[in-house]
């Protein structure tokens, strides 16, 4: 597909596009009035609902549940187990794999087996622990390895192949190979998993659910009870946090509140115990990556073979799409001549892995990474100019799934841009002073780019609806599909209706996110929340502002031209009117003044059958340069400097972008550092709350975190505002930290590739350094 | 006797005769006054969103501390002014620190948020601080924020905190004393009755009668560690004796041979002292959970209740301390590791309790180090911890105590590295071999989700080798990290 930059830009003077406005409820946030679900007054006679499981089992068959010493608690009104389940039990996106309540087996250490409903939620956590839970254990199946041994997969292998790689790897002057651990990730978001359910007429229920799919929400909460979509509703006004954990792992908890809800008459409410969540729910994929690369002397690329063994868990949930967008993000900003990139979806006795922030495509990129500062180090060369050696070009410009990388020039544009901010060049010759001077701290730098495919893998999920409303009095009500976890989405998407109807903020009302009034949508994910839901709510206004704008020109006689939305008022030649005005008039004429807006991304042909066609509507880029400094007698390490530059197109909120670019890099830097996730030899997770968890806290964020915008020419795709998408690239801007610390163990023996695995722990990064010493020693 | 407990609040005294045992403030705050603002994250004391303030008078000055609502037990606001996120603004108009972080986009999904406003409003408050973002982000690092990477946060405290303070709580200052004064009686506390209570003694004659009353009741302090064991572990402690009301029990007192510390002394409190003995020692204290924490926590409380991986012990060891009990039956005083029995049990006999530590000043001759190695370096418990003091004469090592947090199921002394270490020459690292070789003897660590036990082993090496190249002067260049960390951070400001 050729793209055709249209150039013709936006009205001259916008009003509140592009302005940095902030959150849209950062008063409410400061002064706790801000209601998230666990807030919200509850009816008279709410029950709360707790999860019971077995505290030691990892996989078994169940071979008893008794549960007469939970319901003779006082205080317990119901317990319920898969037999109570009216509908269908499975909780899952699309598989129907993720049992609600597990039925005749353990499948995983937290699977839930039963649930308390009480009238405290206090005597429903006490009494859940008294449930007897027997289990014949087998020996489960842990790890990438355990599971290859075993063959058992959740879903087919799948593969992208170019050329002939072994042939390309034969011809090549050097390979090099390797494997490489990647660990996953909690998300940790702040406000836990919540649903809060209350029965309706007519078999009705409301869902109050924190999550990034209302939809299916509505769809899960109505298969688990044997009832038609139509009678469920699900509303979210936000989330405390989602990062993907919210997108298909909300679902328990709302069909739980709602099957209690359904067997009490009562409101019933869910909310997890922290350590209850991270250990139940799925988290960031761990990979076990195995790389080869041929190159020759100049640390060109010929060849590439990638092996992705993924640990997706128990179920498959949104294994499919997550190790796709891998596959898709193998080349990070690289041409492969010659590729062969496979993906094994493995399944393991583990919570079943899911979305989280970049969904896939770091795990890809930072295995490419990898590649080539094995490359520069072998060659004695610095990984940034091997870096930029890859880069696509005008030339070499097709992926190896092959959509071409239209926007080469940006890249380029914004890497040399950095490598100058950053003084690059300047640092590497202080950076080797020190470490020359220096036998127990070492430094390290690298500067690593970012291109993330933007647009979902599964086409029909680049769709999206919105709700307008202008009322007599001037006000708006706008309402989309789209949810809000902390992102900004409703703040961009209110700026650009008022921007449509010429209003200041004040007269847009922003609503939650409700299935009652957009129906049918897709999940706040893959960073399209506002590429979708800003275009529909667009769409929607201005279909009311040009049915507003048909009616001034008849009863005016004039041409729509004669006629402006602006400072919220509207110009009719040379009168002018108030909103309310002109909406009063609309209604007198009966002009329907409300529209459900409706957009689909244009141009995604993506076919996954041939492995053919066009995936992403567009790249969005960035770079980031970090430099580090390690122990190499304990292995701690410090984050000491980080410049980021980084490509949102013509942003729509500038405020908002800068906060999504270094919340996103401080979150992938968590991974990458210090958040470990540690199972026992039974398959236990031993690292369940935040004691033993650790995501980065204020002082691991260096003092010189210079983070920008990249100036750029817009988005050449017709993007709302010609913005571009900024929830997830930025988790990948962090890769500069961990390919950093490989830079600096690298300094400990010239010309030998470091073993660094992810997390960099100070334990990884002994080991890698002992590593380097031992094959310094046998050198 | 008093069977009630009473706290300020929006300048009211609020009185309760119904605090449940094991009660959270967080749940009072939630549950029984439907006050919403303040949020659970983790329930256990290390995310801060729950974060609330409480004022008290420190020697007369109104001092507000952050403390995590959902650890601290109802009972234990007693006598404070409890200031939470929805008291901050006034007349509809945000609170400085409010506002700042609207103006600098300090929240994304906000859950976090009350939480960071109570802590930046505490800092508000906060006497004798500099600003720098190291001041900061110590402050902070109790509170967890997974969506804005803490920059904007960082900034808001640095435009507002260190301004002169002009809020409601400023102008309302002296009543505020006033009232607090009023509260500050000197009578047991007792709400409840025999089979459940929550009570809080006034004296040390008072705890020994109730405690060898109540034998199976549970001594809390701080609350950081027993809080836990109510809203994680859910065990049923229908008996609690607060520590916190015992008249001179907190004592501090500094004097030329070394620092007493009473048991229910907080680390903020001890914090100045510790650092008077060693700036090791002072950094350790620094990086001990969070200023959250550390404004509850008690020293006292960390070596009571055993635990191998508490960071303060090993220190205290290597320095010599001297833990002082007290029962019904009298008091005695032994040495600080004598107190560490085995895993999960101390020389503690029933009805007996903690009254308080001797951490001795180094002589001339002796030298000090600590290192605490974790995966994250603010707020985490250690996977290793080791603490050194030799004592150097002529040039060779005479005495030397060397103690470990986390390689036993005690904190411990490494007594044969020690031995070996016995006539070494300080600046001859080739005089070291042997004490490096006898670690090895010495301990037989676990592996678990903070380290494995080969890499446990390996840096209590490492650490022994950088205590005594630190001390000789044979590093080879700069050797430790952690004085990297905040150093520009307080060169700009």
């Amino acid at each position: 597909m050729t793209v055709q930059p249209d150039r013709k830009q936006e009205p001259i003077a916008l009003r509140t596009v592009r302005k940095a406005l902030p959150h849209d409820s950062a008063e409410k946030h400061v002064s706790g009035t801000a209601t998230y679900i666990d807030d919200a007054i509850e009816p008279t006679g709410t029950l709360h609902v707790a999860p019971g499981w077995a505290r030691h089992a990892v996989r078994g068959k169940l071979v008893s549940l008794d549960l007469s010493e939970v319901r003779a608690t006082p205080g317990v009104i119901a317990v319920l187990t898969s037999e109570d389940i009216p509908g269908t039990n499975d909780c899952s996106s699309a598989f129907g794999d993720d049992p609600v309540l597990a039925e005749d087996e353990i499948l995983f250490f937290g699977q839930v087996a039963f649930a308390v409903v009480a009238q405290t939620r206090d005597i429903a956590r006490r009494a859940a622990l008294k449930g007897k839970i027997d289990v014949a254990p087998i020996t489960p199946i842990l790890t990438p390895d355990d599971a290859v041994a075993a063959d058992t997969t959740v879903l087919p292998d799948y593969q992208f192949r170019r050329g002939s790689p072994e042939t390309g790897l034969q011809a090549s002057k050097n390979i090099l190979s390797g494997s490489m651990n990647i660990g996953g990730q909690e998300h940790f978001y702040l406000e836990g998993q919540v649903a809060m359910a209350t029965p309706q007429e007519d078999n009705g229920m409301l869902v109050l659910s924190s999550t990034q799919h209302p939809t299916e929400i509505q769809h899960t909460v109505a298969k688990v009870l044997g009832v038609p979509d139509a009678t469920v509703t699900a509303e979210v006004r936000r989330m405390g946090g989602g990062f993907g954990g919210k997108e298909s792992q909300a679902n328990q908890w709302a069909a739980l509140a709602a099957l209690a809800a359904r067997k009490t008459g009562k409101t019933c409410k869910v909310r997890l115990d922290r350590d209850d969540d991270m250990i139940m729910t799925g988290k960031r994929h761990d990979f076990k990556v195995n790389w080869k690369v041929g190159h020759d002397d100049t640390g060109l690329i010929r060849a590439v073979d990638l092996e992705f063994l993924a640990r997706c868990g128990y179920s498959a949930d949104l294994s499919l799409g997550v190790n796709d967008r891998t596959m898709f993000h193998a080349d990070s900003s690289y041409f492969y001549p010659d590729a062969s990139i496979r993906s094994r979806r493995l399944r393991t006795d583990t919570c079943s892995n899911t979305a989280f922030r970049g969904f896939g495509g770091p795990q890809g990129m930072l295995a490419a990474e990898r590649l080539i500062d094995a490359i520069a180090i072998s060659l004695g060369k610095d990984p940034l100019t091997v870096r930029k050696l890859n880069f696509y070009d005008g030339k070499r410009n097709v992926t190896p799934y092959g959509m071409p990388v239209e926007e080469f020039e940006v890249m380029h544009d914004l890497i040399s841009t950095l490598e100058t901010r950053s003084e690059y060049w300047i640092r590497r010759e202080e950076i080797s002073a020190f470490n020359e001077n220096n036998a127990v701290l070492k430094k390290g730098l690298a500067l690593t780019p970012v291109k993330f495919g933007i647009s979902f893998t599964l086409k029909h999920l680049n769709q999206a609806g919105a709700l307008v409303h202008l009322y007599t009095d001037g006000s708006i009500h706008l309402n989309h599909g789209g949810t809000e976890m902390g992102q900004g989405l409703y703040q961009k998407v209110a700026q650009v209706v008022a921007e449509e109807f010429g209003v200041t903020m004040d007269k847009v009302v922003i609503t939650a996110t409700n299935t009652s009034k957009v129906p049918n949508t897709g999940p706040t994910a893959a960073s399209s929340g506002t590429d979708l839901n800003a275009m529909a709510a667009k769409i929607a206004a201005r279909e009311i502002k040009s049915r507003l704008i048909s009616m001034l020109c008849e009863t005016h006689q004039c041409g729509p031209d004669m006629v402006l939305f602006s400072d919220n008022k509207v110009l009719v030649g040379d009168r002018s009117y108030t909103l309310a005005e002109v909406a009063r008039q609309g209604y007198t004429g009966r002009i329907q003044m409300s529209h459900a807006g409706f957009y689909a991304t244009p141009g995604i042909t993506w076919d996954r059958e041939t492995v053919s066609g066009r995936p992403f509507y567009y790249f969005a880029f960035g770079g980031a340069c970090s430099e580090v400094t390690i122990d190499t007698m304990t292995g701690e390490m410090i984050v000491d400097r980080v410049d980021i530059l980084h490509d949102v197109g013509h942003s729509l909120n500038p405020a908002i972008d800068l906060g999504q670019i270094e919340g996103g890099f401080v979150q992938g830097m968590g991974w990458l550092t210090t958040e470990e996730l540690v199972w026992d030899e039974e398959g236990r997770l031993r690292t369940h709350a935040p004691s033993t968890y650790k995501i980065p806290t204020a002082s691991d964020i260096p003092d010189h975190f210079d983070v920008q915008l990249y100036e750029s020419t817009g988005n050449p795709q017709d993007t709302v505002y010609r913005s571009k998408a900024v929830g997830e690239p930025p988790v990948m801007l962090a890769n500069s930290v961990f390919c950093a610390i490989n830079d600096a163990v690298a300094s400990l023996a010239p010309f030998e590739v470091p073993s660094l695995d992810a997390p960099a722990t100070p334990e990884a990064i002994m080991r890698a350094v002992q590593d380097m010493r031992r094959r310094k020693a046998g050198a | 006797m008093r069977d009630t407990i009473r706290f300020l609040r929006r300048g009211e005294i609020v009185e309760l005769d119904s605090v449940g045992a094991t009660e959270t403030l967080l749940d009072y705050l939630r549950l029984r006054q439907g006050q919403t603002g303040t949020k659970e994250g983790c329930g256990e004391g290390d995310c801060g969103a729950c974060t609330v303030a409480l004022g008290r008078l420190v020697k007369g000055k109104l001092v507000y501390q952050p403390v995590n609502s959902c650890i601290l037990l109802l009972g234990m606001v007693d006598g404070a002014e409890l200031v939470t996120v929805e008291d901050l603004a006034q007349d509809d108009r945000l609170h400085p620190v409010q506002q700042a972080m609207v103006d600098l986009h300090g929240s994304q999904c906000g859950f976090c948020t009350p939480g960071f406003i109570m802590s930046l409003f505490t800092l508000y408050h906060a006497e004798d601080v500099t600003r720098t973002r190291k001041t900061v982000t110590d402050w902070l690092a109790g509170n967890l924020c997974r969506c804005t990477g803490y920059r904007p946060i960082v900034d808001a405290a640095l435009e507002t905190c260190f301004r002169a303070t002009d809020d409601a709580f400023t102008w309302r200052a002296n009543e505020t004393r006033e009232q607090l004064q009023y509260l500050a009686d000197s009578r047991d506390i007792f709400v409840g009755d025999g089979d459940g209570f929550f009570s809080a003694p006034s004296s040390l004659d008072g705890l020994a009668a109730l405690y060898g009353q109540h034998p199976d009741a549970t001594l809390i302090a701080g609350g950081t560690d027993v809080g836990l064991w109510i809203t994680k572990h859910l065990r049923e402690l229908p008996k609690m004796i607060w520590l916190g009301r015992i008249e001179g029990l907190d004592r501090v007192e500094d004097s030329p041979s070394g620092v007493l510390i009473g048991s229910t002394a907080t680390y903020t409190a001890t914090e100045r002292a510790v650092t008077g003995i060693s700036q090791d020692l002072g950094e350790l204290w620094r990086r001990i959970g969070s200023k959250q924490v550390r404004a509850s926590g008690t020293v006292g409380g960390n070596i009571a209740n055993g635990s191998p991986i508490g960071d303060t012990p090993p220190a205290l060891i290597a320095l010599g301390a001297t833990l002082e009990l007290q029962s019904a039956e009298g008091s005695r005083a032994i040495a600080l590791e004598d107190f560490f029995l085995q895993y999960g049990r101390q020389d503690r006999q029933p009805g007996e309790f903690v009254t308080g530590l001797f951490v001795p000043r180094l002589s001339a001759n002796q030298a000090f180090r600590c290192y605490k190695i974790s995966k994250r370096f603010d707020q985490d418990i250690s996977s290793v911890m080791g603490a050194f003091r030799f004592t150097v004469e002529e040039g060779h090592i005479v005495a030397s105590r060397i103690a470990y947090g986390g390689m036993a199921g005690t904190p411990m002394r490494a007594s044969n590295a020690e031995k070996a270490l016995s006539g070494a020459e300080l600046d001859n690292p080739s005089t070291w071999g042997e004490a490096m070789k006898a670690l090895l003897s010495d301990f037989d660590p676990l592996s678990d989700m903070r380290a494995s036990a080969g890499y446990r082993m390996e840096t209590a090496r490492a650490l022994l080798a950088k205590a005594l190249m630190e001390i000789s002067g044979t590093a080879p260049g700069d050797i430790r990290i952690s004085s990297r960390r905040g150093a520009d951070n307080d060169r700009a400001a």
